[in-house]
């Protein structure tokens, strides 16, 4: 312990200060103009539910993406195998993200190494069984480059998100990684939720696609579909009824351009019904492919797909340079403007799934808010008046050290840009409860002393010598079975983790330190006969 | 004269009254295992169990019935309807609506159809299965390893036997919580799960201080058999015992009363736990101390 009581008044001094200098943005909203430069501006964060909005949990399909690429390498591993002259026969991807294939040459499996290992470092052989017509083989991406391909979907993902949100003009959002695969996401405020979540969880793959009219899509649907096509719906709306229907359409597989090519998209007003339409600017690269994959498909139709939906189809008349294509659909403002905005921040490397999602409208959380003051205003009372009745001005003493307690758990709040939730605002109370423990351990001790006949300094001074242990040991058992709720982590019962930590530190500061400088400032500038205990 | 709730010379024979606190809590814990084993499980919330929770404010007054008859042949026709403060309630149900147009068929237009515009749905919780499948695991890690953590921390600050007396009242603390949880049919959340945590903090608090306690005086009286010396620790820190869990009492009431609907379930465990915490750290811990100082004394007895 210090021994000089004047450096001790100022180390409580300046931590009272310190946390108020904090909390000046929380209580005084405009601060006038010379001042602010030296201010904080932080205010006590709110939790979600304290002022209202989203918190979702969203699940990054990282498998998808692997099964993605694995799809587009096996377009590519047949290209490769034909330039070298492997014969090879049923090259597909196959289950989860492998590649299949029947090599026919007796040599085809030494062909087909030199391959991987000089263009697909990343693919290794599975397995390989040697069949009568010739060789069943297995590829698949070696375990090291998965993960690396893993880690980069997810960090790709949450590059992604971040830009859309940005771009939706969302304040202070709070998007983070959380285990393995998983992205919180915290949008305070938000008015519409489902809005925002249609924004962040759309995968917004853009592909152009040609039409494939010289097969039967009537043959298709009866489920004879031509090799490397697929069939694709697109959805229309009758301007007159307004009735949505779905028309199928038979598509090339073969995606010829991605949103990836794109330099940006906005909403533009141009048809004569007013109806916006996003229209798409290409980069140099794109601009050039979408030139020639015009040039080479007069006449045809090109489809432009939206995560599996074709949204049109139109007839290509000549060569279109100078990289501008438009998306029309029936959409709202709204749509297309969230439309834009997810093209312009790219598509997702993987669908998503929400796990969770939790949305509290601003005036529950208003409630919330007066209810939690209320009850902290009125429990704090309670104990107020409590230890000044049964310790007269020691307790008076020990009631001042609670409101510094107070004042330091909110100014460390604000000073660390914790979250106020309203489970941390019951932790706060129940750190007042639990933080007069402190000095009524250490009042029942100098009562017990005092009894004994030892003079007032001697009981004080036995008093909180003895009862230092014993507080200590309570505090660190406190903050250990609180530590393992932060780990359990999750939105507003962490707040009520953080604060009772916050609040059994705060109140080992306020509790012995402050109230022993205190007892000390009085009993050596005044001459107690006896102690108000 | 100081004002005092508990005389100094106070001596009330806890050791002695052992053996009717032990078959007491025995039989409280019994109640509360039985009771989560006769309602098949704890009732999981929908952090636990996944589902949906839709909060909806009404402007004036309408009946739980209302509601379900609104509901009728819709997905959430099964639901369960609760009031939740003035003109409020909770609905809730164990499917996942993570789409807003399920929401809208079988909620909005249903209650707009019944009651006008006249309500508000302020908050959506959806949580899927997965996570909560998550959370269950989580929180019985969370759970045992604190209990374990504190059993350490109290093997390495006194001893084995004090700390498994502390674990003991502790275990006993979280079981009669769940236990009283179970017995309401009061749904299993996050929130109660939290004031378990802060119970587990408080009532080894209680052990820790009377136990503190303990040893000091079998320093001081070294001659002295543990069971005196264990009444003499409890009897002088009983005031503070009390007073804590007044002033920690005072403030959950607080909660309870003026905390608002979304955190009564934390009040009220908090209170239970309070009320237990107190009642086990000066009724079980000590006394299962001397318990094992007994077992061990009458083996070494038998081992000559």
């Amino acid at each position: 312990m210090i021994k000089s009581l004047k450096i001790r008044i100022a180390i409580t001094a300046i931590v009272c200060l310190g946390a108020l200098y904090f909390l000046i943005p929380t209580f005084i909203s405009n601060i006038p103009s010379p001042w602010n430069k030296y201010l904080p501006k932080e205010k006590i964060h709110l939790g979600l539910d304290l002022q209202g909005g989203m918190h979702l949990v969203l699940e990054i399909d990282t498998d998808k993406a692997l099964e993605a690429m694995m799809e587009r390498t096996s377009n590519d591993l047949k290209e490769s195998l034909m330039d070298s002259k492997v014969r090879f026969r049923n090259l597909e991807k196959a289950k989860g993200a492998t590649i299949s294939m029947e090599l026919t040459d007796s040599a085809g499996k030494t062909a087909l190494e030199n391959v991987l290992r000089d263009k697909y470092p990343d693919l290794e052989i599975d397995s390989a069984d040697s069949r009568e017509s010739g060789q069943l083989v297995t590829l698949k991406i070696n375990d090291k480059r998965a993960a690396e391909l893993k880690k980069l979907t997810i960090e790709h993902s949450l590059e992604t998100i971040r830009n859309r949100v940005d771009q939706f003009g969302i304040a202070e959002p709070e998007i983070i990684p959380e285990g393995d695969n998983r992205i919180l996401i915290q949008l305070p405020g938000i008015k519409d939720p489902e809005r925002a979540k249609n924004l962040i969880g759309k995968t917004a793959l853009l592909e152009f696609k040609i039409v494939d009219d010289e097969n039967s899509l009537d043959e298709a649907l009866r489920g004879n579909i031509p090799e490397g096509d697929i069939i694709a719906y697109g959805l229309h709306a009758d301007r007159s009824t307004g009735e949505k229907s779905s028309a199928p359409y038979l598509l090339k597989n073969k995606a010829l351009l991605t949103g990836a090519s794109l330099e940006t998209a906005k909403v533009q007003i141009s048809n004569r019904f007013g109806d916006p339409t996003v229209s798409l600017t290409f980069n140099s690269q794109g601009a050039d492919d979408f030139e020639r994959i015009t040039g080479e498909n007069v006449r045809k139709r090109l489809a432009i797909v939206l995560d599996g939906v074709v949204h049109s189809a139109p007839v290509i008349q000549e060569r279109i340079s100078g990289g501008h294509a438009q998306i029309t659909g029936n959409f709202t403002l709204d749509e297309s403007r969230d439309l834009a905005i997810v093209l312009r921040a790219g598509a997702l490397p993987a669908p998503v799934n929400i796990l969770e999602e939790r949305t509290v409208g601003p005036s529950l959380g208003s409630d919330s808010i007066r209810q939690g003051i209320m009850a902290t205003l009125i429990g704090s009372i309670l104990v107020i008046l409590f230890m000044m009745i049964y310790y007269r001005i020691s307790g008076t003493i020990a009631d001042l050290a609670l409101i510094i307690n107070i004042v330091l758990v909110l100014g460390v709040l604000a000073a660390f840009r914790a979250t106020l939730t309203l489970p941390g605002i019951a932790g706060l109370l129940l750190t007042v409860g639990v933080a007069v423990d402190a000095n009524i351990l250490i009042f029942e001790r100098i009562r017990e002393e005092l009894r004994t006949g030892k003079t007032i300094r001697l009981s004080l001074d036995t008093g909180y010598n003895r009862a230092f242990m014993t507080i200590i040991d309570t505090h660190i058992t406190g903050i250990v079975s609180a530590v393992f709720l932060i780990m359990f982590g999750t939105g507003p019962i962490k707040g009520f983790a953080v604060t009772t930590i916050i609040g059994l530190l705060a109140s080992l500061f306020t509790a012995v330190f402050v109230t022993r400088v205190i007892f000390d400032y009085i009993i050596s500038n005044f001459s107690i006969k006896k102690l108000s205990i | 004269m100081s004002m005092e709730l508990i005389k100094p010379g106070i001596h009330i024979d806890f050791v002695g009254k052992m053996k009717y606190a032990i078959i007491f809590s025995v039989i409280l814990t019994v109640i509360a295992i039985g009771s989560v084993i006769f309602h098949r499980g704890l009732n999981l919330g929908i952090d636990f169990a996944g589902g949906s929770i839709i909060q909806v404010k009404f402007q004036k007054g309408v009946s739980a019935d209302q509601i379900r008859t609104a509901l009728k042949s819709t997905k959430l026709e099964s639901s369960i309807i609760q009031q939740f403060g003035v003109n409020e309630f909770l609905i809730r149900t164990h499917e996942s609506f993570s789409d807003h147009k399920v929401l809208e068929v079988n909620l909005e237009q249903p209650l707009t159809t019944a009651f006008n515009k006249d309500y508000e749905i302020r908050r959506v919780e959806v949580v899927g299965s997965k996570v909560g499948m998550d959370f269950q695991r989580k929180a019985i890690f969370a759970v045992v390893f604190s209990w374990i953590a504190m059993l350490i921390y109290i093997t390495w600050r006194f001893e084995f036997r004090y700390a498994l007396g502390g674990i003991i009242a502790l275990v006993h603390d979280c079981l009669i919580v769940i236990g009283t949880v179970s017995i309401l049919n009061m749904e299993f959340t996050i929130s109660i799960l939290a004031a378990i945590f802060f119970i587990i903090g408080f009532s080894i608090n209680d052990t820790i201080v009377v136990l503190d306690r303990v040893r000091e005086n079998v320093k001081l009286n070294p001659k002295q058999k543990l069971g005196d010396v264990i009444n003499m620790s409890v009897n002088q820190t009983l005031s503070r015992t009390i007073l804590t869990s007044l002033t920690v009492f005072l403030t959950v009431l607080a909660l309870y009363i003026f905390g608002g609907a979304v955190i009564h379930d934390l009040a009220f465990s908090l209170m239970v736990g309070v009320v237990f915490g107190t009642y086990s750290s000066v009724f079980i811990s000590c006394p299962i101390v001397l318990l094992f100082e007994n077992l061990q004394i009458s083996k070494m007895k038998r081992k000559k």
